[in-house]
This record gives C-alpha cells, structure tokens and sequence, in this order.
C-alpha cells in the first residue's frame, strides 16, 4: 500500500477511530470504574460535534471570547535573517490565555455543561492548560481543581497564582518524579473517585479513547483556518508546517486539515533536552518504545522493565514522556517526521525570535523555531513554512531570567 | 484443576470465605517478601496478591502508592517478582498467587514470555488494573495457553450490560470494586455493595471477591457475608511501612491484623 492510500484509509477513520485506536497506538487502558464515563462521553460527543447547535455555540466562543481566527503573520525578518524559507507564524499566543490551550477547554467545558457536570478538574504542566481550564471554568461558574507537579509549580509560579486568581484550586502532586506524567496520575484518580459530578478536561491528545479524538477535533481550528489564510494570502498550500509535540495537541490541531494534502510535509519537534545521547530529554517519537500509560497506548519513555522514565526538558509543557498516539501512528506510517532540538538551541530560538521579531514566544514554541532556525538551509527561498506559534513567553520569563543569572 | 478453583472450592465446602491479602513484591525490600508472604498464609490468608511495582499506578491510593514506590527504590522490577514467586513456591504448593499491576510491565517482558515464565514461577492469576476486556485479546489468550486466570475488575459504576460482557471474559474470580475511588479510599458503602455483588452472582458462576476500601476486621465481616472472599491491602502496606525497620516486628503486626480478619470474617 502506498502512503497515500494508507492515509486516505486513515482519513476515513477520521470521525470514528476504529474502537479508539490508531493503527496499533490509542486504545482505552484504564481502570473499569472510568470505562462507563468514557462510553458516555464519547456517545455524547458523537452526537454535539455534528449537532448545529453545539458548533455555533462554539464559533461564537472561539470568536468572541478567545478571538478567533488568529492572524497568520509574515516574519520578514526572521525570514530575511535566516535568508532561507519564507516562514508564516500562526498566532495562537494570542489568543485568549496566551496559548492554543483555550481552543480545547473551551469545547470540553460545553460537553461538561452538556453532560451536568458542575465540577473541572485538569493537570498542567507549564500551566497553559490549568490557566486555560480555570479561565473557561470561572466563566461557566464551575468549580475547577488543577493538579500540578511539584516542580513546575516551582518553575511555572505566574501561572499558579493566576488560576489561584481564577478561583481554581491548585494542587502541588509530590509522587513520583513531581512533573506532568504525575499530575496526569493524579487527575485520573480524582476522576475515578468524582467521575459522577466531574469532568476531567484532558490538555493534550493523549490519554483514553475519546480524548485523543475530542482534543484533536477541538484544535484542528489551527489548521483549518492557517489552511485557508495561507491559499487566501499566497494562492497555495505551504511547503511544510512545524510544530513543537509534548502530548502533541497544537501540533496535531494544526496537521490535521492537511494530512490528505500529500504535498503539505509536516515536521514535529521533539524536546530534546541536553540531547538525545545524554538520555535527559523528553523525546519518546525519537528514542522510546512503544507501550501502555495514562490510558492509551503509544511511545513512551522507558526502561526495559517497563517503568516510566524521568524525562527532562527545559519546558515544562513538554516535559512528558509519552505522546499523542495519533502522532505515533502518524510517525509509523511516515507522515510526519519528528525530529528533536535541545534546549540550548530552544533557549537561543527563544530570544532571536523576540529580538528580530519583537515577539516573545513559550519556551514549547521556541523548539519548533529552532528546528527551522537548525534547518533553514534545507530550504529554498521558494518554500513557505506554517510554524505554530503555540504559546507566548510570558511565562518563562522569571525561568530564563534565572538562567541569565537575573534576579527578577 | 487451578489453585484458585480449589481453594474457593475448598472453602465453600467448609462454609467459608476467602481472606485475600495485598502486599507489594520488594515491599520494603527483597529479603522480607517471602516471610512476609508466609507470614500472611499462617495468619489465615487463602490467596495472596502480589503487587508488581510500577512507576505510575494510576488507580493507587497513597499507601500503596508509596509501597510500589519503596519497591522500585529497592530495584525491584517483573522478573524479580517472578523470581520471588518461585521462592515461595518452594515451600508452598497450595495457596494461589495473583499477580496484580499495570500492564505496562507485562508489555515490557512480552506477553508471551511473561505468561512463559509466570506459568513456571507458579502465578496463578493476574489482575491488571488499566487493562479492561475489550483491549484484552492477546494476553487472555497467552495466559489461558499458559493456565493463568486473567481476573477482571467490576466497579460501581459498570453497567449492567458491561458486567455481562465482563462475566463472560473473566476467569478465577470476578474482582467487585467496592467504592468509586482508589485504594484505600474512606467511603464504603456495604449495601449497595451487596446490591451489586447479588447481580454479578446472577450472571456468573464464578466466584466473587470484593476489594478497595476494606480496612478492618468489622468491614470485612460485613463484606464476607455476602461475598465469596475479601481483598485487603492498603491497610497490611501501611503497617508494613510503619514497622519497616525489624522484620520479626513486622511478621507480628502482619500475624496479628490478619489472624483477627481471619476469625472475624469465620465468625459471620
């Protein structure tokens, strides 16, 4: 079979993954008492995202509340610099909240209105998706709990206090190795203790069948809209489009409206740390294997008896040692290519774009930069580049400050 | 026929129920597994869960949380826990052991040599809690080749239409969640417990054990009445973690809690 023909028979899995998996990737692994939930939100699902009701509803939001579309925006002189390809920045740090997160709680909090469940809970890691999470749960009037590890609430404190700000409650988890993977552990059992009042509003594309599928269908706003700015503003597809993957959520929402367009190459980067070699890094597309957490299925960093490694990145937003398994099946199948910088050269990305730019971007974003900054001579001048500016940088200000030596 | 198959068999024809205990393999480390497991089925135990330590037990409450936690500090990992299996197995030939983790590990080894080498160390179950019957095609199959009960879970939220879907995979015995939480939870409620139980015994022959939740002798009297044996676990790790410096203390309080179980749950 060619690829091709094994992406269109993809496609046609699009709305309904067969049984929730994705090639041998997805699935549904978790404990019995969750299983009736996910039937429930999936049933409901199915039925509100062709429902015309719940769509405009949703419009409405992402216009007025986030402000939708978000500008895709010419970088002349990162462009010039770089004297390669011309590179087309999608906005989503501006969107409400400062990240692409809000175009996923947005839509969950409408199923969990649906569903009359009156209480949010959510893990973070940069606190992106727990700033986003208490933002749509403050507005509903929802009570909202945001579990995060340890140690990114140390290093993500701004965020803390703004979903304090926002009326969630946040609470540090000191298992394990005190980052995103454990506050995932303990998000799924406050779910399984309160799965009757409560939501559990995933933050990335992974997780048990349907959440891969929902927050996929709630981010693929990026790339529908970066779709058809870029025919409307240059009469063609892009050349390429990259993206940063942690869990893998901007970049899937920004791939997928192009998957069948065979001619659109698309690259995920990867965090990789001190480097693929030093085995600090959070890069399991590039370096893992393929098993079972956090319900589904997929590539994950681990030992050979199985155990969950510790991973390391500079950003704590992709500080995870396990991915979208849509993205694993996208890798294996060849679609997408992954590849990794470290977070030297994020660091570096993160400051050229804000000096030639005058932008700031999250330190997440900052990798898919660098692997365009790495690789700008693979390009012609022809070639267009979609980079999906995921988050802005706000955030890492007091991290990078500190790494300068700066006390703020 | 199984272990298992027996053991219950044995005891319904004594009028009696099964006291199963959990504790972690490596839990507080190596050395202690196997008196601690002796020291369970002198007490009375009649099945002995073994946890499989695991980086990310999702379904954990902290007690048992920390003891797979302290099982990994202390380099356990699969094959260890095989290896202390076969330890026991030395010296008993009778009582069950399940296995009980993440089906990560199993992935790990490898279905096939797990359910290889399992068979051979004497497992005779497996509990996987992130594991439910519809993604448990291939390892079912392995196991059965390898004559190991893959044991399901039914919780309070399962509907009826699923519990028959899991009645018919399960093998062993059904495993009924006694509470909607994780282990070691508070909030127990005995009758809509035996609510369920009675519905599971309608759609299955098998015998049916109830756990989580189950933290003294009184709870698990109640529970025993009605089911076919009790699982308790959180509350042997926590004293396994509060005497964890003297072996000899340990065996005690291990002796004395489930002795006390054990009399209690004959008592009802």
């Amino acid at each position: 079979m060619n690829e091709s023909e094994d992406i269109k028979r993809f496609e046609d899995r699009y709305d309904q993954p067969i049984d929730g998996h994705f090639g041998v990737h997805g699935g549904r692994f978790v404990a019995e008492t969750l299983m009736h939930a996910l039937d429930q939100l999936e049933s409901l699902y199915l039925e509100l995202s062709v429902d015309p009701e719940f769509r405009s509803e949703l419009r409405s939001d992402l216009a007025n509340f986030v402000g939708r579309p978000s500008p895709f925006y010419f970088a002349a002189s990162l462009t010039q610099h770089l004297d390669g390809p011309k590179i087309y920045l999608k906005r989503e740090d501006l969107n409400h909240t400062g990240a692409h997160k809000i175009n996923n709680t947005i839509g969950q909090a409408l199923l969990a209105k649906k569903m009359g469940k009156n209480r949010i809970i959510a893990e973070t890691g940069a606190g992106q998706h727990g700033v986003a999470s208490a933002t749509v749960a403050a507005r509903l009037g929802m009570e909202c709990c945001v579990y995060m590890g340890a140690e990114d609430v140390q290093r993500q404190s701004l965020n803390v206090y703004r979903m304090k700000l926002l009326g969630a409650d946040v609470v540090p988890v000191n298992s394990g190795s005190r980052t995103l993977k454990d506050a995932l552990n303990e998000a799924m059992r406050d779910w399984v203790t309160n799965v009757d009042n409560t939501h559990y509003i995933i933050g990335t594309v992974a997780g048990p069948h349907p959440y891969p599928m929902i927050v996929r269908d709630f981010q693929s706003v990026i790339g529908q809209e970066a779709r058809s700015q870029c025919i409307e503003r240059l009469g063609k597809l892009p050349d390429y489009l990259v993206a940063c993957v942690g869990g893998g959520s901007n970049a899937i929402g920004l791939f997928h409206p192009f998957l069948e367009d065979s001619e659109v190459r698309m690259v995920g980067v990867e965090a990789g740390g001190e480097g693929l070699d030093s085995g600090r890094h959070a890069a399991p597309l590039n370096a893992g294997k393929i098993g079972v957490l956090h319900g589904n299925q997929t590539y994950l960093m681990e030992d050979d008896d199985g155990q969950i490694m510790d991973t390391h990145s500079i950003s704590a937003g992709l500080d995870y040692p396990g991915v979208g398994p849509e993205h694993s099946y996208l890798k294996d199948i060849g679609r997408v290519e992954y590849d990794t910088v470290t977070d030297d050269e994020a660091l570096e990305a993160f400051r050229v774009l804000n000096s030639k730019e005058g932008i700031l971007p999250a330190l997440e974003s900052s990798h898919a930069i660098a692997w365009v900054i790495k690789n700008a001579a693979r390009f012609s001048s022809r070639d267009v580049i979609v980079l999906n500016l995921s988050g802005r940088g706000d955030k890492d200000i007091l991290s990078v400050a500190e790494i300068d030596g700066i006390g703020l | 026929m199984s272990r298992i198959e027996r053991t219950f068999r044995d005891l319904k024809s004594n009028n009696k129920k099964a006291l199963i205990s959990f504790v972690t393999a490596g839990d507080p480390n190596e050395e202690w597994t196997i008196p601690i497991l002796d020291t369970l089925v002198e007490g009375g135990v009649d099945i002995l869960e073994i946890g499989i330590p695991f980086t990310d037990p999702e379904a954990e409450g902290p007690s048992i949380q920390a003891s797979s936690e302290r099982g990994l500090s202390q380099g356990m990992t699969l094959v260890k826990v095989l290896e202390l299996v076969g330890g026991f197995r030395k010296d008993n030939g009778i009582t069950p052991v399940v296995l009980m983790g993440y089906l990560n590990s199993i992935l790990a080894m490898g279905i096939e040599h797990f359910a290889e080498k399992a068979s051979r160390a004497g497992v005779d179950g497996l509990i996987l809690v992130n594991l439910p019957p519809e993604e448990a095609d291939q390892i079912s199959v392995a196991l059965s080749n390898s004559d190991i009960n893959l044991i399901f879970l039914v919780a309070p939220t399962t509907t009826k239409q699923r519990a028959q879907m899991i009645a018919e995979h399960a093998s062993g015995f059904i495993y009924y969640v006694s509470l909607k939480g994780i282990t070691g939870a508070n909030h127990l409620q005995i009758d809509s417990v035996a609510e369920n139980v009675g519905f599971l015994r309608e759609i299955s022959s098998l015998p049916i054990a109830v756990g989580f939740g189950i933290k003294n002798a009184e709870s698990a009297a109640a529970i025993s009445k009605f089911s076919d044996g009790v699982v308790v676990g959180s509350r042997l790790v926590d004293l396994i973690a509060e005497h964890s410096t003297l072996l000899e203390e340990t065996r005690s309080r291990l002796l004395a809690e489930v002795t006390q179980m054990r009399e209690a749950i004959d008592e009802t």
